[in-house]
Protein backbone atom coordinates (compact mmCIF):
# COMPACT_ATOMS: atom_id res chain seq x y z
CA UNK A 1 0.00 0.00 0.00
CA UNK A 2 1.20 3.69 -0.93
CA UNK A 3 2.06 5.86 2.04
CA UNK A 4 -0.57 8.57 2.27
CA UNK A 5 0.49 11.74 4.42
CA UNK A 6 -2.73 12.78 4.19
CA UNK A 7 -3.46 9.35 6.13
CA UNK A 8 -3.70 8.16 9.83
CA UNK A 9 -0.82 5.84 10.78
CA UNK A 10 0.13 4.52 14.08
CA UNK A 11 3.17 2.04 15.46
CA UNK A 12 2.63 -1.36 14.90
CA UNK A 13 1.91 -3.01 18.43
CA UNK A 14 4.61 -5.57 17.61
CA UNK A 15 7.39 -2.81 17.34
CA UNK A 16 9.85 -1.94 20.10
CA UNK A 17 11.18 1.77 19.93
CA UNK A 18 14.44 1.96 21.82
CA UNK A 19 16.38 5.58 22.21
CA UNK A 20 20.08 5.56 20.99
CA UNK A 21 22.43 8.67 21.06
CA UNK A 22 21.68 9.10 17.03
CA UNK A 23 17.68 8.91 17.58
CA UNK A 24 16.17 5.28 17.76
CA UNK A 25 16.26 1.79 17.37
CA UNK A 26 12.93 0.35 15.95
CA UNK A 27 11.97 -3.84 16.55
CA UNK A 28 9.78 -5.57 14.41
CA UNK A 29 8.61 -8.86 16.70
CA UNK A 30 7.07 -10.10 13.56
CA UNK A 31 9.40 -9.93 10.52
CA UNK A 32 12.14 -9.08 13.09
CA UNK A 33 13.57 -6.84 11.40
CA UNK A 34 15.70 -3.78 13.06
CA UNK A 35 15.49 -0.25 11.47
CA UNK A 36 17.02 2.82 12.26
CA UNK A 37 15.15 6.25 13.33
CA UNK A 38 18.33 8.60 12.36
CA UNK A 39 16.29 11.38 13.69
CA UNK A 40 15.62 12.71 17.19
CA UNK A 41 12.51 14.45 16.40
CA UNK A 42 11.42 11.16 14.23
CA UNK A 43 10.54 8.93 17.59
CA UNK A 44 8.66 11.35 19.29
CA UNK A 45 6.80 12.08 15.88
CA UNK A 46 6.11 8.54 15.82
CA UNK A 47 5.16 7.95 18.75
CA UNK A 48 2.74 11.16 18.44
CA UNK A 49 1.55 9.89 14.98
CA UNK A 50 -1.91 7.98 17.03
CA UNK A 51 -3.04 11.55 18.22
CA UNK A 52 -3.39 12.74 14.78
CA UNK A 53 -5.85 11.80 11.76
CA UNK A 54 -3.39 12.54 9.55
CA UNK A 55 0.49 12.33 9.30
CA UNK A 56 0.73 15.98 8.13
CA UNK A 57 -1.28 17.08 11.16
CA UNK A 58 0.75 15.67 13.50
CA UNK A 59 3.76 17.45 11.11
CA UNK A 60 2.29 20.90 12.24
CA UNK A 61 1.68 19.93 15.94
CA UNK A 62 5.26 18.95 16.01
CA UNK A 63 6.08 21.96 15.07
CA UNK A 64 8.30 20.64 11.89
CA UNK A 65 8.84 23.80 9.61
CA UNK A 66 7.34 22.57 6.00
CA UNK A 67 10.73 22.43 4.09
CA UNK A 68 11.63 19.44 6.16
CA UNK A 69 8.49 17.89 5.59
CA UNK A 70 9.42 15.73 2.32
CA UNK A 71 12.80 14.27 4.52
CA UNK A 72 10.31 13.25 7.02
CA UNK A 73 7.72 12.06 4.60
CA UNK A 74 10.15 9.75 3.04
CA UNK A 75 11.18 8.48 6.23
CA UNK A 76 7.98 7.90 7.45
CA UNK A 77 7.35 6.09 4.09
CA UNK A 78 9.92 3.75 4.40
CA UNK A 79 8.77 2.70 7.63
CA UNK A 80 5.75 1.69 6.33
CA UNK A 81 6.75 -0.39 3.92
CA UNK A 82 8.65 -2.46 6.66
CA UNK A 83 5.58 -2.18 8.74
CA UNK A 84 6.73 -0.33 11.58
CA UNK A 85 3.89 2.19 10.50
CA UNK A 86 0.52 1.02 9.35
CA UNK A 87 -2.68 3.01 8.44
CA UNK A 88 -5.00 3.47 11.20
CA UNK B 1 27.07 2.73 15.18
CA UNK B 2 31.05 2.55 15.91
CA UNK B 3 31.14 4.23 19.13
CA UNK B 4 28.52 2.40 20.47
CA UNK B 5 24.65 1.74 21.90
CA UNK B 6 23.10 2.30 24.77
CA UNK B 7 22.02 -1.63 24.80
CA UNK B 8 23.31 -3.78 22.27
CA UNK B 9 21.27 -5.39 19.16
CA UNK B 10 22.72 -8.88 19.11
CA UNK B 11 23.19 -9.87 22.50
CA UNK B 12 23.65 -13.65 23.09
CA UNK B 13 23.62 -15.48 26.11
CA UNK B 14 25.05 -19.00 26.69
CA UNK B 15 22.58 -20.39 29.61
CA UNK B 16 25.23 -23.86 29.83
CA UNK B 17 28.01 -25.60 29.25
CA UNK B 18 26.38 -28.52 29.54
CA UNK B 19 25.21 -30.58 25.96
CA UNK B 20 24.47 -33.78 24.82
CA UNK B 21 26.67 -33.10 21.93
CA UNK B 22 30.14 -32.62 21.20
CA UNK B 23 30.50 -30.91 18.12
CA UNK B 24 33.96 -30.85 16.77
CA UNK B 25 34.11 -27.32 15.96
CA UNK B 26 31.99 -26.36 19.40
CA UNK B 27 33.32 -22.38 19.78
CA UNK B 28 32.40 -22.58 23.54
CA UNK B 29 33.99 -25.85 23.88
CA UNK B 30 30.74 -27.39 25.69
CA UNK B 31 30.31 -30.26 27.19
CA UNK B 32 30.08 -30.53 30.79
CA UNK B 33 28.25 -28.23 33.35
CA UNK B 34 30.51 -25.23 35.09
CA UNK B 35 29.54 -25.46 38.69
CA UNK B 36 29.75 -21.95 38.83
CA UNK B 37 26.25 -21.27 36.67
CA UNK B 38 24.22 -18.67 37.38
CA UNK B 39 21.61 -19.66 39.47
CA UNK B 40 17.84 -19.49 38.14
CA UNK B 41 17.51 -16.35 40.40
CA UNK B 42 20.45 -14.50 38.78
CA UNK B 43 19.87 -15.55 35.44
CA UNK B 44 16.10 -13.86 36.18
CA UNK B 45 18.09 -10.56 37.54
CA UNK B 46 19.98 -10.43 34.39
CA UNK B 47 16.70 -10.92 32.89
CA UNK B 48 15.29 -8.05 34.72
CA UNK B 49 19.02 -5.73 33.94
CA UNK B 50 17.74 -6.13 30.01
CA UNK B 51 14.48 -5.55 29.90
CA UNK B 52 15.33 -2.26 31.59
CA UNK B 53 18.06 -1.85 29.27
CA UNK B 54 15.13 -2.20 26.29
CA UNK B 55 17.30 -4.85 25.22
CA UNK B 56 15.21 -6.11 22.17
CA UNK B 57 15.67 -9.69 22.06
CA UNK B 58 18.74 -12.04 23.69
CA UNK B 59 20.08 -15.19 21.53
CA UNK B 60 20.01 -18.05 24.02
CA UNK B 61 22.68 -20.57 23.22
CA UNK B 62 25.07 -23.07 25.18
CA UNK B 63 25.98 -25.72 25.36
CA UNK B 64 22.41 -27.33 24.95
CA UNK B 65 20.45 -24.21 26.68
CA UNK B 66 16.90 -26.66 26.76
CA UNK B 67 19.75 -28.92 29.36
CA UNK B 68 18.74 -26.33 32.15
CA UNK B 69 16.03 -27.60 34.01
CA UNK B 70 14.77 -23.81 34.70
CA UNK B 71 15.22 -23.41 30.50
CA UNK B 72 10.79 -22.89 29.66
CA UNK B 73 10.74 -20.92 32.59
CA UNK B 74 13.85 -18.31 32.01
CA UNK B 75 12.04 -17.82 28.42
CA UNK B 76 8.53 -17.21 29.80
CA UNK B 77 10.50 -15.19 32.52
CA UNK B 78 12.18 -12.74 29.37
CA UNK B 79 9.38 -12.79 27.44
CA UNK B 80 6.77 -11.88 30.06
CA UNK B 81 9.14 -8.96 30.58
CA UNK B 82 8.98 -7.77 26.96
CA UNK B 83 12.69 -9.38 25.97
CA UNK B 84 12.16 -11.56 22.96
CA UNK B 85 13.84 -15.01 22.60
CA UNK B 86 15.93 -16.44 19.73
CA UNK B 87 17.10 -19.86 20.84
CA UNK B 88 19.51 -22.22 19.32
CA UNK B 89 19.05 -26.02 19.89
CA UNK B 90 20.23 -29.22 18.39
CA UNK B 91 16.43 -30.37 18.71
CA UNK B 92 16.67 -33.32 21.33
CA UNK B 93 14.38 -31.64 23.30
CA UNK B 94 11.88 -30.11 20.89
CA UNK B 95 8.98 -33.07 20.67
CA UNK B 96 5.76 -32.11 19.29
CA UNK B 97 4.15 -30.99 22.84
CA UNK B 98 7.23 -28.40 23.00
CA UNK B 99 6.76 -27.23 19.38
CA UNK B 100 3.24 -26.98 20.03
CA UNK B 101 3.86 -24.32 23.00
CA UNK B 102 6.82 -22.48 21.21
CA UNK B 103 4.58 -21.54 17.96
CA UNK B 104 1.65 -19.90 20.60
CA UNK B 105 4.23 -17.17 21.17
CA UNK B 106 5.07 -14.56 18.95
CA UNK B 107 8.25 -13.76 21.21
CA UNK B 108 9.92 -16.49 20.98
CA UNK B 109 11.93 -17.61 17.78
CA UNK B 110 13.92 -21.66 16.99
CA UNK B 111 17.30 -21.94 15.41
CA UNK B 112 17.82 -25.50 14.88
CA UNK B 113 21.55 -26.33 14.33
CA UNK B 114 22.63 -28.49 11.49
CA UNK B 115 26.24 -28.81 10.08
CA UNK B 116 25.31 -31.31 6.43
CA UNK B 117 22.25 -31.71 4.73
CA UNK B 118 22.08 -35.24 4.85
CA UNK B 119 22.89 -37.49 7.78
CA UNK B 120 26.53 -38.38 6.98
CA UNK B 121 28.30 -35.01 6.20
CA UNK B 122 26.08 -33.38 9.37
CA UNK B 123 27.15 -36.59 11.53
CA UNK B 124 30.76 -36.35 11.32
CA UNK B 125 31.09 -33.06 12.67
CA UNK B 126 28.18 -33.22 15.29
CA UNK B 127 27.59 -36.74 16.25
CA UNK B 128 25.76 -39.71 14.87
CA UNK B 129 21.67 -39.59 15.00
CA UNK B 130 22.32 -35.53 15.51
CA UNK B 131 20.61 -35.61 12.17
CA UNK B 132 18.03 -37.13 12.68
CA UNK B 133 17.22 -35.44 16.13
CA UNK B 134 17.04 -32.18 14.53
CA UNK B 135 14.84 -33.31 11.17
CA UNK B 136 12.67 -34.86 13.56
CA UNK B 137 12.34 -31.22 15.96
CA UNK B 138 11.97 -29.67 12.29
CA UNK B 139 9.21 -31.58 11.53
CA UNK B 140 7.67 -31.45 14.79
CA UNK B 141 7.96 -27.22 14.35
CA UNK B 142 6.22 -27.53 11.05
CA UNK B 143 3.38 -30.10 12.26
CA UNK B 144 2.91 -27.57 15.16
CA UNK B 145 2.35 -24.21 12.41
CA UNK B 146 5.59 -22.50 14.09
CA UNK B 147 6.03 -20.59 10.70
CA UNK B 148 9.48 -19.33 9.66
CA UNK B 149 11.84 -21.15 12.44
CA UNK B 150 15.59 -20.97 11.34
CA UNK B 151 17.82 -23.82 9.86
CA UNK B 152 21.10 -22.33 11.24
CA UNK B 153 24.02 -24.23 9.32
CA UNK B 154 28.34 -23.05 10.30
CA UNK B 155 29.94 -23.05 6.39
CA UNK B 156 32.57 -25.48 6.46
CA UNK B 157 34.63 -27.16 3.49
CA UNK B 158 32.42 -30.05 3.71
CA UNK B 159 29.20 -28.40 3.38
CA UNK B 160 29.57 -25.59 0.91
CA UNK B 161 28.68 -27.90 -1.74
CA UNK B 162 25.37 -28.33 -0.58
CA UNK B 163 24.15 -24.50 -0.29
CA UNK B 164 20.96 -25.64 -2.87
CA UNK B 165 20.25 -29.04 -0.48
CA UNK B 166 20.18 -26.64 2.69
CA UNK B 167 17.92 -24.11 0.70
CA UNK B 168 15.33 -27.48 -0.32
CA UNK B 169 15.56 -28.05 3.38
CA UNK B 170 14.59 -24.94 4.81
CA UNK B 171 11.65 -24.95 2.53
CA UNK B 172 10.71 -28.21 2.91
CA UNK B 173 10.02 -27.09 6.88
CA UNK B 174 9.01 -23.72 6.15
CA UNK B 175 12.03 -22.57 7.59
CA UNK B 176 14.11 -19.85 6.80
CA UNK B 177 18.17 -21.15 6.24
CA UNK B 178 20.39 -19.00 8.29
CA UNK B 179 24.07 -19.32 7.54
CA UNK B 180 26.99 -18.43 9.43
CA UNK B 181 30.86 -18.25 9.40
CA UNK B 182 32.77 -20.73 10.55
CA UNK B 183 35.58 -19.26 13.79
CA UNK B 184 38.22 -20.98 14.73
CA UNK B 185 36.86 -20.45 18.78
CA UNK B 186 36.64 -22.73 21.01
CA UNK B 187 37.31 -26.45 19.65
CA UNK B 188 37.16 -24.70 16.16
CA UNK B 189 40.87 -23.42 16.83
CA UNK B 190 41.60 -27.05 16.82
CA UNK B 191 39.62 -27.80 13.28
CA UNK B 192 40.04 -24.99 11.69
CA UNK B 193 42.83 -26.38 9.13
CA UNK B 194 40.64 -29.24 8.54
CA UNK B 195 36.90 -27.58 7.96
CA UNK B 196 37.42 -23.70 6.76
CA UNK B 197 36.02 -22.90 3.41
CA UNK B 198 38.83 -22.68 0.78
CA UNK B 199 39.27 -19.19 -0.81
CA UNK B 200 37.44 -20.71 -4.56
CA UNK B 201 34.54 -21.97 -1.79
CA UNK B 202 34.38 -18.56 -0.86
CA UNK B 203 34.02 -17.20 -3.93
CA UNK B 204 31.08 -19.45 -4.31
CA UNK B 205 29.45 -18.85 -1.35
CA UNK B 206 29.89 -15.34 -1.92
CA UNK B 207 27.89 -15.50 -5.03
CA UNK B 208 25.10 -17.69 -4.55
CA UNK B 209 24.15 -15.49 -1.13
CA UNK B 210 24.23 -12.23 -3.52
CA UNK B 211 21.36 -14.26 -5.33
CA UNK B 212 19.26 -14.80 -1.89
CA UNK B 213 18.99 -11.74 0.12
CA UNK B 214 16.31 -13.41 1.76
CA UNK B 215 18.77 -16.32 3.44
CA UNK B 216 20.08 -14.81 6.75
CA UNK B 217 23.74 -15.04 7.49
CA UNK B 218 23.74 -12.76 11.11
CA UNK B 219 25.85 -10.47 8.98
CA UNK B 220 28.47 -12.64 9.63
CA UNK B 221 30.51 -12.78 5.88
CA UNK B 222 31.41 -8.65 5.79
CA UNK B 223 34.58 -10.05 4.89
CA UNK B 224 33.30 -11.37 1.32
CA UNK B 225 31.92 -8.25 0.78
CA UNK B 226 35.98 -7.64 -0.56
CA UNK B 227 34.75 -9.14 -3.63
CA UNK B 228 33.00 -6.70 -4.92
CA UNK B 229 29.35 -5.89 -4.17
CA UNK B 230 28.56 -5.52 -0.17
CA UNK B 231 26.17 -8.37 1.12
CA UNK B 232 23.20 -6.77 2.78
CA UNK B 233 23.74 -5.92 6.46
CA UNK B 234 25.96 -4.22 8.54
CA UNK B 235 29.32 -4.66 7.20
CA UNK B 236 31.39 -4.19 10.66
CA UNK B 237 32.90 -6.19 13.20
CA UNK B 238 30.29 -5.60 15.99
CA UNK B 239 32.14 -6.62 18.96
CA UNK B 240 31.49 -4.62 21.60
CA UNK B 241 29.85 -2.34 20.10
CA UNK B 242 26.58 -3.56 18.89
CA UNK B 243 27.54 -6.95 19.48
CA UNK B 244 28.22 -9.12 23.24
CA UNK B 245 28.02 -12.41 24.99
CA UNK B 246 27.24 -13.58 28.95
CA UNK B 247 28.60 -16.57 29.42
CA UNK B 248 27.17 -19.66 32.17
CA UNK B 249 28.97 -18.00 34.80
CA UNK B 250 28.44 -14.80 34.16
CA UNK B 251 31.27 -13.48 32.56
CA UNK B 252 30.90 -10.84 29.67
CA UNK B 253 32.62 -10.71 26.62
CA UNK B 254 33.19 -8.65 23.59
CA UNK B 255 31.54 -11.40 21.52
CA UNK B 256 30.09 -15.17 21.50
CA UNK B 257 33.88 -15.96 19.47
CA UNK B 258 36.17 -14.64 21.51
CA UNK B 259 35.81 -16.50 24.73
CA UNK B 260 39.47 -15.53 25.97
CA UNK B 261 40.29 -13.41 29.10
CA UNK B 262 41.73 -10.59 26.62
CA UNK B 263 38.30 -9.80 25.74
CA UNK B 264 36.57 -10.10 29.32
CA UNK B 265 34.71 -6.73 29.90
CA UNK B 266 33.43 -8.25 33.37
CA UNK B 267 30.84 -10.29 35.14
CA UNK B 268 27.23 -9.71 35.50
CA UNK B 269 27.93 -10.63 39.32
CA UNK B 270 29.90 -7.34 39.91
CA UNK B 271 27.96 -4.19 40.92
CA UNK B 272 26.85 -2.45 38.40
CA UNK B 273 26.06 -5.31 36.72
CA UNK B 274 25.30 -5.67 33.19
CA UNK B 275 24.27 -2.58 32.18
CA UNK B 276 26.99 -0.57 33.55
CA UNK B 277 29.76 -3.33 31.99
CA UNK B 278 28.50 -2.85 28.68
CA UNK B 279 28.38 0.97 29.04
CA UNK B 280 31.34 1.36 31.10
CA UNK B 281 34.22 -1.31 31.16
CA UNK B 282 37.17 -0.24 30.27
CA UNK B 283 37.33 -2.62 27.46
CA UNK B 284 34.05 -1.87 25.42
CA UNK B 285 34.66 1.49 26.16
CA UNK B 286 38.08 0.93 24.39
CA UNK B 287 36.75 -0.84 21.79
CA UNK B 288 34.51 1.89 20.71
CA UNK B 289 37.41 4.10 19.57
CA UNK B 290 38.15 4.67 15.98
CA UNK B 291 40.50 1.80 15.61
CA UNK B 292 43.37 1.73 12.83
CA UNK B 293 43.25 -0.27 9.80
CA UNK B 294 46.54 -1.20 10.30
CA UNK B 295 47.70 -3.61 7.71
CA UNK B 296 44.62 -3.57 5.55
CA UNK B 297 45.38 0.26 5.26
CA UNK B 298 46.76 -0.02 1.50
CA UNK B 299 43.90 -2.02 0.47
CA UNK B 300 41.31 -0.98 -1.74
CA UNK B 301 39.08 -2.77 -0.08
CA UNK B 302 38.73 -1.75 2.95
CA UNK B 303 35.77 0.12 3.06
CA UNK B 304 33.94 -3.27 2.52
CA UNK B 305 35.59 -6.08 4.33
CA UNK B 306 36.87 -3.52 7.61
CA UNK B 307 39.63 -5.92 7.76
CA UNK B 308 37.62 -8.80 8.44
CA UNK B 309 36.65 -10.70 11.51
CA UNK B 310 38.78 -10.22 15.30
CA UNK B 311 38.11 -13.37 16.57
CA UNK B 312 39.33 -15.21 13.20
CA UNK B 313 42.55 -13.28 13.86
CA UNK B 314 42.85 -13.62 17.03
CA UNK B 315 42.84 -17.60 17.02
CA UNK B 316 45.19 -17.86 14.43
CA UNK B 317 47.55 -15.63 15.61
CA UNK B 318 47.46 -12.68 13.37
CA UNK B 319 47.42 -8.99 14.77
CA UNK B 320 44.44 -7.24 15.38
CA UNK B 321 45.15 -4.66 13.02
CA UNK B 322 46.39 -7.71 10.25
CA UNK B 323 43.81 -9.20 7.80
CA UNK B 324 41.53 -11.59 8.19
CA UNK B 325 43.05 -15.53 7.75
CA UNK B 326 40.36 -16.08 5.17
CA UNK B 327 40.86 -12.69 3.13
CA UNK B 328 39.65 -13.22 0.00
CA UNK B 329 43.30 -11.46 -1.45
CA UNK B 330 45.11 -14.07 0.06
CA UNK B 331 47.07 -11.92 2.25
CA UNK B 332 45.83 -13.87 5.69
CA UNK B 333 47.02 -17.40 4.92
CA UNK B 334 50.81 -16.94 5.17
CA UNK B 335 50.31 -14.86 8.22
CA UNK B 336 48.10 -17.87 10.28
CA UNK B 337 50.76 -19.11 12.92
CA UNK B 338 48.41 -21.37 15.12
CA UNK B 339 47.86 -24.57 13.96
CA UNK B 340 45.90 -26.38 16.72
CA UNK B 341 44.37 -24.59 19.67
CA UNK B 342 44.69 -20.69 19.71
CA UNK B 343 46.22 -19.12 22.43
CA UNK B 344 45.45 -21.09 25.70
CA UNK B 345 43.20 -19.49 28.49
CA UNK B 346 39.84 -19.75 27.11
CA UNK B 347 37.29 -22.02 29.03
CA UNK B 348 37.43 -25.41 27.70
CA UNK B 349 34.06 -27.41 28.77
CA UNK B 350 34.75 -30.11 26.40
CA UNK B 351 34.23 -33.80 28.41
CA UNK B 352 37.04 -36.23 29.07
CA UNK B 353 36.22 -38.47 26.11
CA UNK B 354 33.82 -37.69 23.60
CA UNK B 355 30.06 -38.89 24.12
CA UNK B 356 28.34 -40.02 21.16
CA UNK B 357 24.28 -39.17 21.37
CA UNK B 358 23.07 -42.73 21.29
CA UNK B 359 19.66 -43.08 20.64
CA UNK B 360 17.12 -39.88 20.79
CA UNK B 361 15.70 -38.36 23.58
S1 LIG C 1 43.64 -6.88 2.94
FE1 LIG C 1 42.38 -6.53 4.74
S2 LIG C 1 40.75 -5.13 4.06
FE2 LIG C 1 41.70 -6.00 2.23
S3 LIG C 1 40.43 -7.72 1.70
FE3 LIG C 1 42.11 -8.52 2.96
S4 LIG C 1 41.33 -8.48 5.06
FE4 LIG C 1 39.97 -7.20 3.82
S1 LIG D 1 35.02 -10.69 16.30
FE1 LIG D 1 34.26 -11.72 14.48
S2 LIG D 1 32.51 -12.87 15.20
FE2 LIG D 1 32.95 -11.35 16.75
S3 LIG D 1 31.67 -9.58 16.25
FE3 LIG D 1 33.65 -9.28 15.26
S4 LIG D 1 33.39 -10.09 13.20
FE4 LIG D 1 31.74 -10.90 14.45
Amino acid sequence: MKFDADGAYRLHPKVAIRPEPFGALAYHYDNRRLNFLRAPELVALIESLSDHDSVRQAFRAAGIESHRWPAFETALASLAESEVLVPS
Amino acid sequence: MKSGLDAPICLTWELTYACNLQCVHCLSSSGQRDPRELSTVEAEAVIDEMARMQVFYVNIGGGEPTIRPDFWHLVDYAVDRGVGVKFSTNGSRIDAEVARRLSESDYVDVQISIDGADAETNDSIRGEGSFETATTAMGNLREAGFGDFKISVVMTRHNIAQLDEFAALAERYGAQLRLTRFRPAGRGAETWHELHPSNDQQVELYHWLLDRPEVLTGDSFFHLSALGEPLPGLNLCGAGRVVCLVDPIGDVYACPFVLHPDFRAGNVRDSGGFASIWRQSDLFTEMRQPQSAGACATCGQFDACQGGCMAAKFFTGIALDGPDPECVNGFGEDLVVVNSAGPAGGPDHSRPTPVRLGGRR
